[in-house]
C-alpha cells in the first residue's frame, strides 16, 4: 500500500499565505443580497397583486381585510421565489420567519393601540387642572370637564396601596425567607401554597374579604377593607418574586458568612438581603403596579363615593380603577373622557413603577 | 495490603492535655471521624492531628472525602441536613461538638477559605475585611479598624495592591486578589486554625504562586490545614501530609499519613506510592 | 486510645439564640399566611353546603339565572366561561408562541432585552385598561370580523347568528356583546404571560444542541424545530396553562364587554353571554344571603377550575426538561 506523501520539495505553510502587510479582520455577513432582496421584492410585488385585485377587481372594502389578503399573497410570492433557488428546507425557515416576525408585529401594535388609545382618549379630561385638586363631589354627570377631578381617587389610591404593602410586605418577605432560609419540608408545603395563591382570580380574593370581614365582622365598606383585599393579591406576588430573588444569591456567600463565625440572622440580615436588595425591590413594585390597577375585588368590598375621604377607617374611599369602571360603565360622554383620563393617570403610574424596576435591575450588573 | 489502622497520626509525642494550651498555637486532633450523608457513610474512623506551625495538606483523588473531613473540621458539616457524623474533632484538647460548645464560637476560632473566592459584592474591600467582626457583632474603635485592615491585608499580601482602593467594591478584583482578600477577612476575626479548601483550583498559576507565599507566611502565627488536588503544590506548601483515599463503594480513610518529605520519597503504603507518582489522579 | 462505637452522634446545634428567634418567627408568618390562604379555600367550599342543599344539584345542570324564581343554576355561565377563556386561549397561542419564537430566536440582539420589556409591560397594565379598549375600540371594529365570519363561515353552528348578515342594513348589536369579542380582549390579557413562560424556557435551550443542529447544516427553522420546541416542550404547555387559568378568572374586560345572558349559547359571535366572575361581580350587589351563597359556591366552582388548571400546569413546566430552571 502506497501512503501518499507531500512532493519532497512542497512547503508545508502555502506562498500564498505569505505574511500580509495588514491584518485587517474581514467583514462576515450572515444575511445575503438574496435574504433582503427577496423579502422586500415579496412585500412590494404581493402588495402591488394584492391592491389591484381587492380594490379593483373586486368589490371589497376595508383596511383590515386588505392587510390579510396582502400577508397571505407576501408568503405565497415569497416562498415561490425562494423557491426558485434554494431548496425546501430554507423555503420553510423563511416562511416561518415571516409568520414568526408576523405575529411578533400583530401583538407589537396590538400593544401600541392599547396603549395608544387610552392616553389619545384621555387628551380631554388630562388638560384640566381641576381634574388632579378636584374631587368628584357635587358634580353633576353631565357637568362640563373644567368641574369636579379625581383627587379623590388618586388619594384613595395611593392609602390603599400604602396599607396594602404594609400589611403584604413583611408577610411576603417573612415567608419568602423563610422558604430559602429556614427550608425543610414546610417549606415545600408553604411553597405549594403560595404559588396556588397566585393563581387565585383576585375577585375571589375580594369575595373572601367581603364575606369574612364585611358581612362577617359587620366592617363596612372602608378604604381599610379594600387595602386588605389588594393585600390578599400581593401577598403571594411578593413571597414568590422574593422568594427567586433570595435564591439567586450564590450558597458560597452564605457559607462564608456562617464560616466567619456569624449567626444564621446575621448572615441574612447582612449579607443575603443586602445581595438580593435589587431583585427584593423589583418584586415590591411590580406588586405595586399589579395592585394598584386591581379593579374586581374593589367592586365588591369597595364604596365608590364621590367626595375627597383620606379616612380609610372611615366611610368609602374611591380609587382609580373603580372610578375609571363606573365611568365607563355609566355611557354618558363627559363620564367616559373623565374615565379616560383616569386611565390615563393609572397607566402613567405603573409605567413609572415598571420604569423604575428596569432601572434596579441594570443596577445590578453595573455594580459588579 | 497493608492496614495502617485507625490510630491517630501524630508526628510527636502528645502532649498531655493542659500542656497544649500552654503552646505556642493550637492544635487540632481529629479522632475517629465518620461522616455519613443520609445512609451512605463517606468517612470511616479518620483521625489526624494537625499541630501548630506546621502546614498540614490533605491530599488524595477527588470525591473521597477530603473536603468533608474538612468542613466536619469546623462544623460546617452539619449545615446539611442528611449529614451525621461520629467521633470527636478536638481544638486544644476540647471537643468543638461537645454539648455546650456554641457553633459559632467555633467557627470564629475555625476559619475557612473556600475554593471559589466569595467577598461580600455589597460591601467594599474594607468593608469586606471587617465583615466578620460586624457580622459576629464585634464592635472596634475607627482607629483599631484602619489597624486591623491593613494588618490582615498585610499578612494576606494584599495590602500593597489595594491600599489605595480600600473602598472599591470587594467583587471588582481579580480572581487571585479575590481569594486572598477572602483570606483577610478569615484572618481579621483571629481564628486559631484556618482551614484551606483548594484555595488555589479556580486561580492561574501567578495567583496560585502569591497565595503560596502568603500560605508560608501565615503558618506560624495560624495553624493550616490545606485540601489540595495537586501533589506539587502539597509537596511545595506543606510539612506533613494526610493521603485520602475512597476505594469504589468503600468510604474514605487515611491510607497514610506522615512527613511530606517521606510520603512523596518513601510512602510507606503502596497505593499512596501509585498516587504521588501519578499512576492515577 | 479508647475507640468510641462508630455510630452517628447527636450533634447539638449550638445555634445562637437569636438564631432561634429567627427561625420561629419566619416560621409563624409562613403559617400565618398558610391560614390565610387556606381559609379562602375552605371558606367557598363551606358556602357550597348551604346552596347544595337548597338548589340540589340542578346547581350545576340549571342553566338559568332567576334569583326571584328560585331557580338558580350555573350551566350557562359555566360553559361561557370556558367559551370566553378557549376563544382567548385559541387567539392567543400561536400570537404567544410566535412573539416568544421571535425574541429569542429571531430578534437582534440590541433589541431583545427592550422586547422583553415590553410583554413585562404588556402583563403589567391593569386589566381595566385592556377592558376599556376592548369595550370602546375592539368591539367597534369586531362587529365587522364577527359579520365576515358569519358571512363566510356561517355554515359551522358556532358562527352562526340569528340574524341576516347579507342584509344591506345588518343588525349591529346582534355582534356586538359577545363571547367572540370578549375572547379577543382575554387574549390580550393571556398574551404575555404564556409569551414570557414561553421565552424564558426557549432562551434556556442548551447551547451546545443548537450549535449541533446548525454543524449538521440545518437552517434556522430547522434548529428551532429540532431544539427549540422539543425542548421548550413543558414550557409551551404550562405557559399556554398558566394562561388558561388567567381567562377563566378574568373580570373587568369581561363584564365591560358582555351582555349577560343565561341561555346556554354556543354561538360566539352571538350577543349575550356570560361568566362566572361577571355573575358575581354583577349579581352580588343585590343578592340575598342565599344568593349570595349560591355565588359564592359559583366562586368555589371557579377556584376549583383555577387551581386545578394551575397545578396541572406548574406539573408540565417543572416535570420538563426546562422546568428545573423556569420559574413560572
Amino acid at each position: 500500500m502506497t501512503v501518499l506523501q507531500p512532493a519532497a520539495d512542497t512547503p508545508i505553510v502555502s506562498a500564498a499565505a505569505q505574511l500580509p502587510a495588514e491584518d485587517r479582520p474581514r467583514p462576515l455577513r450572515k444575511r445575503t443580497t438574496d435574504d433582503v432582496l427577496s423579502v422586500i421584492g415579496s412585500l412590494l410585488g404581493s402588495a402591488a397583486l394584492v391592491w389591484l385585485v381587492y380594490f379593483e377587481i373586486l368589490p371589497l372594502s376595508g383596511l383590515v381585510g386588505f392587510i390579510v389578503c396582502w400577508y397571505f399573497a407576501f408568503l405565497a410570492m415569497y416562498a415561490g421565489v425562494t423557491s426558485l433557488s434554494h431548496p425546501r428546507p430554507v423555503v420553510t425557515s423563511r416562511l416561518m420567519g415571516a409568520a414568526v416576525t408576523a405575529a411578533a408585529l400583530l401583538v407589537g401594535f396590538a400593544l401600541f393601540t392599547v396603549i395608544g388609545y387610552t392616553f389619545w382618549q384621555g387628551r380631554f379630561a388630562l388638560p384640566h387642572l381641576n381634574f388632579f385638586t378636584h374631587d368628584a363631589a357635587g358634580v353633576r354627570v353631565q357637568d362640563p370637564l373644567n368641574h369636579g377631578g379625581i383627587e379623590h381617587a388618586i388619594v384613595g389610591s395611593l392609602i390603599q396601596l400604602g396599607i396594602a404593602v404594609a400589611v403584604s410586605l413583611p408577610l411576603g418577605l417573612g415567608t419568602a425567607i423563610f422558604m430559602t432560609e429556614v427550608g425543610g419540608w414546610f417549606a415545600k408545603v408553604v411553597r405549594t401554597v403560595v404559588e396556588a395563591m397566585t393563581a387565585v382570580p383576585d375577585l375571589l380574593a375580594g369575595l373572601f374579604v367581603y364575606v369574612t370581614l364585611i358581612v362577617g365582622l359587620g366592617m363596612s365598606r372602608t378604604g381599610l377593607a379594600a387595602a386588605i383585599a389588594l393585600s390578599v393579591t400581593m401577598t403571594p406576588i411578593i413571597a414568590r418574586s422574593a422568594e427567586v430573588a433570595l435564591r439567586v444569591v450564590p450558597g458560597g456567600l452564605r457559607e462564608a458568612g456562617l464560616a466567619l463565625g456569624a449567626s444564621h440572622w446575621q448572615t441574612v440580615r447582612r449579607v443575603v438581603l443586602p445581595t438580593a436588595r435589587p431583585g427584593l425591590a423589583t418584586a415590591l413594585i411590580l406588586a405595586m403596579a399589579r395592585g394598584i390597577g386591581e379593579t374586581a375585588p374593589l367592586l365588591i368590598v369597595s364604596g365608590a363615593s364621590t367626595f375627597m375621604n383620606a379616612n380609610p377607617l372611615n366611610q368609602p374611599m374611591n380609587s382609580l380603577p373603580l372610578y375609571i369602571f363606573q365611568g365607563a360603565r355609566s355611557g354618558q360622554p363627559l363620564q367616559i373622557e373623565r374615565a379616560f383620563g383616569a386611565a390615563s393617570v393609572l397607566l402613567a403610574i405603573v409605567f413609572v413603577l415598571f420604569v423604575i424596576t428596569r432601572f434596579l435591575a441594570r443596577q445590578r450588573v453595573g455594580r459588579r | 495490603m497493608l492496614d495502617i489502622g485507625h490510630a491517630p497520626i501524630i508526628l510527636d509525642e502528645p502532649p498531655r492535655n493542659d500542656e497544649r494550651s500552654l503552646g505556642n498555637g493550637s492544635y487540632l486532633d481529629a479522632v475517629n471521624v465518620s461522616a455519613w450523608f443520609g445512609s451512605a457513610k463517606v468517612l470511616d474512623r479518620v483521625s489526624l492531628s494537625m499541630p501548630p506551625s506546621v502546614v498540614t495538606a490533605l491530599i488524595g483523588p477527588s470525591g473521597c472525602g477530603k473536603s468533608t473531613f474538612l468542613r466536619i473540621l469546623n462544623r460546617m458539616h452539619e449545615s446539611i441536613p442528611i449529614a451525621k457524623l461520629a467521633g470527636e474533632v478536638r481544638l486544644n484538647g476540647t471537643d468543638i461538638y461537645g454539648p455546650d460548645q456554641r457553633v459559632t464560637d467555633t467557627r470564629k476560632r475555625i476559619g475557612m477559605v473556600f475554593q471559589k473566592p466569595n467577598p461580600f459584592p455589597t460591601m467594599s474591600i474594607a468593608e469586606n475585611v471587617m465583615a466578620g467582626l460586624k457580622l459576629t457583632g464585634t464592635k472596634l474603635a475607627r482607629s483599631d479598624r484602619a489597624d486591623v485592615i491593613e494588618r490582615c491585608l498585610t499578612r494576606a499580601g494584599l495590602w500593597k495592591e489595594v491600599k489605595d482602593r480600600l473602598d472599591e467594591p470587594g467583587g471588582a478584583l481579580s480572581g487571585g486578589q479575590q481569594q486572598r482578600l477572602c483570606i483577610g477577612r478569615s484572618l481579621a476575626v483571629d481564628p486559631d486554625v484556618l482551614l484551606m479548601d483548594e484555595p488555589c483550583s479556580a486561580l492561574d498559576p501567578t495567583s496560585t504562586r502569591r497565595i503560596e507565599e502568603t500560605i508560608s507566611d501565615l503558618m506560624h502565627d495560624v495553624t493550616i490545614v490545606i485540601v489540595t488536588h495537586n501533589m506539587q503544590q502539597a509537596a511545595r506548601v506543606s510539612q506533613q501530609c494526610a493521603f485520602f483515599l475512597a476505594e469504589l463503594g468503600t468510604p474514605g480513610v487515611i491510607v497514610e499519613a506522615g512527613k511530606t518529605k517521606q510520603i512523596f520519597e518513601e510512602p510507606a503504603d503502596p497505593r499512596t506510592a501509585d498516587y504521588v507518582n501519578g499512576r492515577f489522579g | 486510645m479508647a475507640v468510641s462505637a462508630d455510630l452517628p452522634r447527636v450533634i447539638h446545634p449550638g445555634l445562637p439564640g437569636v438564631d432561634r428567634v429567627f427561625h420561629g418567627s419566619t416560621r409563624s408568618i409562613a403559617v400565618l399566611v398558610l391560614v390565610i390562604f387556606g381559609s379562602i379555600g375552605a371558606f367557598l367550599g363551606y358556602q357550597a353546603i348551604p346552596t347544595f342543599h337548597r338548589y340540589g344539584l340542578k346547581f350545576l345542570t340549571q342553566h338559568d339565572w332567576q334569583p326571584r324564581l328560585n331557580q338558580i343554576g350555573i350551566l350557562s355561565t359555566l360553559i361561557g366561561t370556558i367559551e370566553i377563556a378557549l376563544v382567548a386561549l385559541i387567539i392567543a397561542f400561536p400570537l404567544a408562541l410566535g412573539t416568544a419564537l421571535f425574541i429569542s430566536e429571531y430578534a437582534p440582539a440590541r433589541i431583545k432585552s427592550t422586547l422583553v420589556s415590553l410583554i413585562d409591560l404588556m402583563a403589567a397594565v391593569p386589566s381595566i385598561i385592556y377592558g376599556l379598549w376592548g369595550a370602546l375600540l375592539l368591539m367597534p371594529h369586531a362587529k365587522f370580523v364577527s359579520r365576515w365570519l358569519h358571512q363566510t363561515f356561517g355554515f359551522i353552528p358556532i358562527f352562526k347568528v340569528d340574524t341576516d348578515p347579507h342584509a344591506a342594513v345588518w343588525a349591529q348589536s346582534r355582534y356586538t356583546s359577545s363571547a367572540f369579542i370578549a375572547g379577543i380582549c382575554v387574549a390580550m390579557m393571556v398574551l404575555p404571560i404564556a409569551c414570557a413562560v414561553m421565552r424564558g424556557v426557549f432562551a434556556q435551550a442548551p447551547l451546545g444542541e443548537r450549535e449541533a443542529a446548525y454543524a449538521l447544516g440545518a437552517t434556522r427553522w430547522g434548529m428551532i424545530r429540532s431544539v427549540v420546541l422539543p425542548f421548550g416542550r413543558g414550557g409551551i404547555i404550562g405557559g399556554t396553562m398558566l394562561g388558561l387559568g388567567r381567562a377563566l378568572g378574568e373580570t373587568i374586560a369581561v363584564l365591560l364587554i358582555i351582555s349577560l345572558a343565561f341561555d346556554i349559547n354556543f354561538r360566539i359571535l352571538q350577543a349575550g353571554s356570560s361568566s362566572i366572575s361577571a355573575l358575581i361581580a354583577d349579581r352580588f350587589g343585590d343578592a340575598t344571603t342565599n344568593q349570595l351563597a349560591a355565588l359564592l359556591t359559583a366562586g368555589f366552582v371557579l377556584f376549583v377550575m383555577t387551581l386545578l388548571v394551575n397545578t396541572v400546569a406548574a406539573i408540565f413546566i417543572s416535570r420538563s426538561r426546562s422546568g428545573a430552571m423556569t420559574e413560572i
